[in-house]
């Protein structure tokens, strides 16, 4: 069994309005040196593949196909045994 | 053959009942729903996919509903040369579907707009606007929270170029590109808008702008 975690984020092009409304309040907030803020959605997938790979190459079809709209989102994908400690 | 039109029922839909009351009562075409389990689309040559929240927009806009099982059918249907017009949720599936090009972000002011606002007409050669007068300018409501229209440079560019932009905002309410509002397919068949001519085709609700957009639909099958 795998877990993958899978994060997914606006596009860098592409303006993240939630991301900056959060970045003004982060800097009204005296938080200075925190300079770009982008949110994006988290999803994690349970996973019952033989390998690493297989597990991966999974979650990427995922995406591909559902989980992020290439369009408008980027994602990154990190599998781990699953009960192995973060 | 005149138009049969089939109004895809989503879980979430809610624009369903009133294309149907329009298509069927002010347009007077022959009108029927279809379910999303629905495995066909039956006689139906005209196919319709309302505004709302299907499945409740649960990971993006429309991304769960374009693998309804119907979808499969309208997809096929579309890429024969099927005319499918999807309005404000229905947009967002026909975009997620890639049965037209581009997204629908997130509104840049982050807030769900609900108002009238004035469309211009970009193009009165399409089957969906023939009725209308070129650079005619329409009111019609919008109620998105997600209708900022979005594609890379040469997909834009290719829009332009091509005729594909039939509406755009005259005063852009959510952040849309070049102030898109509603598009046409490279193959001219299919139309996706974010404004609701549906509520705008009654005096009783306040305008009949959005008329034309359906009589000059069903007209092109005459």
């Amino acid at each position: 069994m795998y877990k993958s975690k899978i994060s997914i984020s606006v596009r860098k092009n592409i303006l993240d309005p939630q991301g900056k409304a959060v970045e003004h309040s982060l800097k009204s907030m005296g938080f200075e040196k925190i300079l770009d803020t982008r949110i994006g959605k988290y999803i994690e997938l349970v996973i019952d593949a033989s390998s690493e790979k297989e597990a991966f190459d999974l979650s990427e079809e995922a995406c591909k196909k559902l989980l992020a709209n290439p369009v408008m989102e980027d994602y990154t994908i990190a599998v781990q045994k699953e009960g192995e400690q973060n | 053959m005149p138009a049969k039109a089939g109004i895809v029922v989503f879980p979430g839909s809610n624009c369903d009942n009133d294309l149907y009351h329009v298509m069927k009562n002010v347009i007077k075409a022959d009108t029927e729903f279809l379910w999303h389990k629905d495995g066909s689309i039956g006689d139906r040559n005209l196919i319709f996919l309302p505004g709302g929240f299907s499945y409740g927009d649960y990971l993006r806009c429309g991304a769960i509903a374009r693998f309804s099982p119907i979808m499969k059918e309208v997809i096929r249907f579309a890429n024969n040369g099927g005319v499918v017009v999807g309005i404000c949720n229905g947009f967002q599936v026909l975009c997620e579907a890639g049965l037209l090009p581009g997204a629908l972000l997130v509104n840049e002011s982050l807030e769900f707009i609900c108002k009238t606002v004035t469309l211009k007409v970009e193009n009165n050669k399409s089957i969906f606007t023939a009725d209308y007068g070129i650079k005619e300018e329409i009111n019609i409501p919008i109620a998105h929270g997600e209708g900022n229209y979005f594609c890379d440079d040469e997909t834009l560019q290719e829009l332009i170029s091509n005729n594909q932009i039939l509406f755009t905002y005259a005063d852009n309410p959510n952040g849309s590109l070049n102030n898109i509002a509603g598009i046409q397919n490279k193959e001219r068949n299919i139309v996706g808008l974010m404004p609701h001519p549906e509520r705008a085709s009654e005096v009783e609700l306040g305008g009949t702008d959005g008329t034309k957009f359906f009589q000059s639909i069903v007209a092109s099958f005459d």
